[in-house]
């Protein structure tokens, strides 16, 4: 399953409650706002990477641009362009939004 | 540009606003938005503070480059910001530890407050707007 | 919104004659927005136009006149950076006008 996250995890509890969610193997894809949990130094990243032992985490590069944060990412978080979201769509059987 | 200049009601009375910044930059349009409500309230000559918590210290970072999500790049604007006598910037120490940053990484001059400075400050504005 | 064609070319303006995608202004553009406020483009008015769209390119607003008008007196002097100064340029205001002929979008606060 692909997991979407669009929210701030220090505004909203969407990306906790996904991360509770997805099971082992599953997709999380991390847009607009929700790619601030994936820069280094955020205090959501250590959930993140947590999370990346079991799941495959992804941040949308064009969003990570535009908030001045393309050389901050953690490793092991993906990078993925608009390209790369369509594949991880149509790669995945099945899709949440937490919204 | 506004052809509505420096406008005054007459009073003379000179009030503490704080503009607070709480919201990323992009994810909504409270940062812009806020932003263009600083600009046009510029003319009215008050005691303007502009102060930055939680995820809205995001909204100074450098090195935005919007063009891939086609929006407009208005973290610039905060620069011009100077040039409309808005000269009191703050952050919030806390919320810069929480997200690995530090007064480097952003696009303007701030002052960084302690929890306790940026309560007072907040308690003695005589107006506090919330973005 | 409404299409002018401009020496040939087909732009958009919004509903007050602003260019919608500033990135196709060019001298020919300027030229059309003048005749249609009425303004005479000598070296003088260029001077501001072109200071509007470097203000633009640094910061993604239109200044408003206050701002405009210190700035100009910052860089091009004090003969230049007042109201009467601009005003004659374009007298039906510098933020209507100037920002108009200078391609930027319809300027911020502006009523």
């Amino acid at each position: 399953m692909l997991h979407i996250v669009n929210k701030s995890a220090a505004e909203r509890s969407s990306l906790e409650s996904c991360l509770r969610m997805a099971t082992k193997g599953s997709a999380v894809l991390l847009i607009e706002d929700a790619v601030y949990a994936a820069t280094t130094g955020n205090a959501a990243a250590a959930k993140i990477q947590a999370a990346a032992a079991d799941l495959k985490i992804y941040a949308l590069g064009p969003d990570l641009a535009a908030r001045g944060m393309a050389a901050r990412v953690l490793d092991g978080v993906n990078v993925v362009d608009y390209g790369g979201f369509v594949d991880l769509v149509a790669e995945h059987s099945n899709c949440q939004s937490w919204l | 540009m506004s052809d509505m200049d420096d406008m005054d009601d007459g009073s003379g009375i000179i009030k503490k606003f704080m503009f607070l910044n709480r919201k990323a930059p992009h994810g909504t349009v409270y940062a812009l938005e806020g932003l263009e409500v600083v600009l046009i309230t510029a003319a009215f000559d008050q005691d303007v503070s502009l102060v930055f918590t939680d995820d809205g210290v995001f909204q100074l970072m450098k090195g935005i480059d919007s063009k891939g999500i086609e929006v407009k790049d208005f973290s610039k604007t905060y620069r011009a910001l100077e040039g409309y006598d808005i000269e009191k910037l703050y952050v919030d120490q806390a919320s810069m530890d929480a997200r690995g940053l530090t007064e480097d990484d952003l696009i303007v001059d701030v002052t960084v407050l302690s929890v306790d400075e940026m309560a007072n400050l907040m308690a003695e504005q005589d107006v506090v707007i919330s973005f | 919104m409404p299409m002018v064609n401009i020496a040939g070319k087909e732009v958009e303006v919004d509903e007050e004659g602003y260019l919608v995608d500033l990135s196709q202004w060019n001298e020919d553009i300027a030229k059309y927005m003048a005749v249609e406020e009425k303004v005479d483009l000598t070296e003088s008015h260029w001077e501001v136009v072109n200071f509007l769209r470097e203000y633009y390119a640094e910061y993604q607003i239109a200044p408003a006149v206050r701002v405009l008008t210190k700035a100009i007196g910052k860089k091009l002097g004090p003969e230049k950076g007042n109201n009467k100064y601009l005003y004659e340029l374009f007298p039906y205001g510098p933020a209507k006008q100037a920002c108009k002929i200078a391609g930027l979008p319809k300027p911020t606060g502006c009523i």
